[in-house]
């Protein structure tokens, strides 16, 4: 994956430039924002990590910008502005996604893998999805797992169909909260992990493999580990 | 020389040195009211000096006409009676007699036969009624003219008779007047000055009484206060409002004061953890494992700690009302199934079991995010300290109902409850009650949602549920005014929403 990452402060976007070349990410870095618009511009990213506050030319312009101009490659936006309504404004200027400041890494790779796997999936959704024995079938609401059907709450459906879609990447709580439950307040307690814990009860129990699994400091993750 | 050149300087430096205190003089309120004052009051005694000067010089003339009028009519009855001789005879002998009147009877030529009248204007007496004119008496110098109105008769055969009054006691009239109004004018202006300067003196005694004050306030007294003269004036009323505002920012003060000690003590303790693993890991790790969960663990403590400060923002952001633009039309049974059903694995690990009752149809303007937060953090509380003690019921319930013009959402358990002493002092910031040390938190999420029901016009009640505790949040239908005071009144005037918009935050 190759990626845009537009920041001020020299640190931040040395650590992160690191951090996402370990992960096996090609990143570029623009220190500010008439830089950052003029790279992102047919320079065939696939996501854009684009700081909210930048010198010349503000995040959200620099989005707003590349969005007029027909350029649809994915954008995040980090934010120090951690409230409500700065959310509505970053995805109202185009960004698909938004992390306030402080974040942790995991929770930003876990959110740009996400958002550059859907440039490159089709668009329409497919009607299911299948991990290994595991199937998930959206239209009749139903999973099976070696062909043995799985009841599942409304909830617990919708929550394993967020993790199966995005099967082999890193899910976050953060993630879940937003797009199984939309919500984007910090729930204080491990209430996501008691859902997952209880899907996976349902889903695990009596296999010799697991689908879902618990990825240490970051989130969660669905993978067929039979083969 | 150089005196002189000493003296000058002298003489140049004292002038602007008064001058340069003049235009502080012109600026101030005081001199302007009394400068248009002075104008009006000078400007209104001479217009009524005037009028009656105007007025009394119409009523004198009227009677100077009518005094010439009758005489005339008496004259020429008696040169009808007597011819014109007899007519001479009389004016002669008039003529002769102190007084104001004024006679002369001529020849159709204009050679004067009789009469008391020298010299005049040439042609007056070829214009028969009334003029004014300047002439000459008969016993006075030729040059000294006096005034006078005179009327013209013709008389049979070409004679002419002249009657007139000498208008000097209207001159005099005038004189009078005019004198009278100088010295009302200057009346008018020493008394205005006067009245403005001791107006000014007791006003700007007080405003720079009060600058003073405002001054030493600035300077760090802040337990200054203004003077409060007990007149009831608008001095008195700007000074109270004054104090009010004051008061005000000092109990703000106070209170971010406390907030700040107890935000310094309370990231104190994670801090100090944090700190104490690291050590102890650099001290006695022995493999890199090792190394590694030490590092998670501090991870995980820097991790509570952004999220303290995170809540503590939200909560600042909220009390200063900075969220705007996010109010839309909510669905309660939306938020309060989906929390419920968020919360209810949760409930269930505790031994709880939690649930939801929406009256149909229930609806209000708010932040959905927030508000579900608010109630997000009343259940979690609700989940970590209702778990009852005796046989009471291992419930929580939680409720949304309409109240008049509020709504009600209520998170009500049956745990040991709060004591009514300490019912309002949980709503601030980091304050929690002993019980509940051992438990993990910071004590910011009934803070944040009081900051929530604030910013929505509501606020947050805590009661007692016999056994329990039951918390509302009550928050009005209408959409919520945001533009309410930044000083409101404490306690209840809260939940009274004004007419003003919310845009404008």
């Amino acid at each position: 994956m190759r990626l845009l990452i537009v920041e001020d402060d020299a640190e931040a976007a040395a650590y992160l430039v690191k951090a996402f070349r370990e992960a096996g990410h090609v990143a570029d870095h623009a220190p500010d924002g008439l830089e950052g618009y003029a790279m992102a511009q047919g320079g065939g990213y696939d996501v854009l990590v684009v700081d909210r506050m930048l010198p010349r030319m503000d995040g959200l312009s620099v989005i707003r910008s590349l969005r007029e101009q027909g350029e649809t490659v994915p954008a995040l936006i980090l934010s120090a502005l951690a409230q409500v309504d700065d959310r509505v404004k970053g995805l109202r200027a185009g960004g698909d996604d938004y992390l306030p400041k402080p974040y942790a890494f995991s929770e930003l790779l876990a959110r740009v893998e996400v958002l550059s796997r859907r440039r490159s999936a089709p668009t329409s959704e497919p009607t299911s999805y299948r991990v290994g024995d595991l199937l998930l079938d959206r239209l009749a609401h139903r999973v099976t797992r070696a062909g043995e059907e799985i009841v599942l709450q409304p909830r617990e459906f919708r929550l394993l169909e967020y993790l199966m879609k995005h099967a082999g990447q890193v899910v976050t709580r953060t993630m879940l909260l937003e797009n199984v439950w939309d919500y984007h307040f910090d729930p204080q307690t491990n209430v996501i992990d008691v859902h997952v814990s209880r899907l996976r009860s349902k889903v695990d129990k009596g296999f010799e493999h697991p689908m879902i699994h618990t990825i240490r400091g970051a989130g969660y993750m669905v993978r067929d580990t039979a083969r | 020389m150089t005196q002189l050149a000493d003296g000058r300087t002298a003489d140049a430096t004292q002038p602007s040195g008064r001058l340069r205190f003049l235009p502080h003089l012109v600026r101030t309120t005081a001199f302007k009211l009394t400068a248009i004052y002075l104008v009006v009051f000078a400007a209104f005694a001479i217009f009524v000096l005037g009028y009656v000067a105007w007025n009394a010089k119409n009523l004198l003339d009227d009677q100077i006409r009518s005094t010439i009028d009758a005489e005339i009519q008496g004259l020429a009855e008696q040169q009808r009676l007597g011819g014109i001789r007899r007519l001479v005879q009389i004016i002669e002998r008039r003529s002769r007699g102190p007084g104001a009147s004024l006679y002369l009877v001529t020849t159709p030529l204009g050679e004067r036969i009789a009469g008391n009248i020298e010299a005049l204007p040439p042609g007056t007496l070829d214009r028969p009624g009334e003029s004014e004119i300047e002439y000459a008496r008969s016993s006075e110098a030729l040059d000294q003219t006096n005034h006078a109105i005179v009327r013209v008769f013709m008389l049979p055969a070409g004679f002419r008779l002249l009657v007139g009054r000498d208008v000097e006691e209207r001159e005099r009239l005038r004189v009078v007047i005019k004198r009278a109004a100088a010295w009302s004018v200057l009346l008018v202006v020493v008394l205005g000055c006067f009245a403005g300067w001791f107006v000014a003196r007791r006003v700007l005694k007080r405003i720079d009484g009060m600058n003073d004050t405002a001054r030493s306030i600035m300077a760090g007294d802040l337990k200054g206060r203004l003077a409060i003269a007990g007149t009831g004036d608008e001095l008195d009323r700007l000074a109270g409002n004054l104090n009010a505002m004051l008061d005000r920012i000092g109990e703000l003060m106070s209170g971010m004061q406390q907030v700040t000690d107890n935000v310094a003590h309370d990231l104190k303790t994670p801090l100090t953890r944090l700190r104490n693993r690291a050590e102890e890991a650099l001290r006695t790790a022995q493999s890199p494992e090792q190394l590694r969960a030490a590092l998670d663990g501090a991870i995980d403590e820097a991790d509570g700690l952004i999220r303290v400060f995170n809540a503590l923002l939200m909560i600042a952001r909220l009390e200063t009302r900075q969220i705007s633009d996010s109010m839309a039309p909510l669905d309660l049974a939306e938020i309060v199934d989906g929390l419920s059903e968020l919360y209810e694995p949760l409930a269930e690990e505790a031994g709880l079991t939690l649930s939801a009752s929406v009256e149909p149809g229930l609806s209000l303007t708010g932040n959905r995010e927030l508000i579900g937060q608010a109630l997000a953090n009343l259940i979690d509380n609700a989940l970590k300290y209702g778990k009852p003690e005796g046989d009471a019921p291992a419930t929580v319930a939680v409720t949304a109902r309409r109240v008049g013009d509020m709504i009600e959402l209520g998170v009500a358990d049956h745990g040991a409850g709060i004591p009514e002493a300490d019912r309002s002092r949980v709503l601030e910031r980091f304050v929690r009650l002993d019980q509940s040390r051992s438990k993990p938190g910071f004590g910011l999420g009934l803070a944040l949602a009081s900051a929530v029901a604030h910013l929505h016009g509501g606020a947050i009640r805590l009661a007692d549920n016999a056994p329990g505790l039951d918390v509302v949040m009550s928050l009005p239908v209408a959409p919520p005014p945001v533009d309410r005071p930044l000083f409101e009144a404490p306690a209840g005037s809260t939940s009274q929403p004004d007419a003003a918009g919310f845009q404008s935050a």
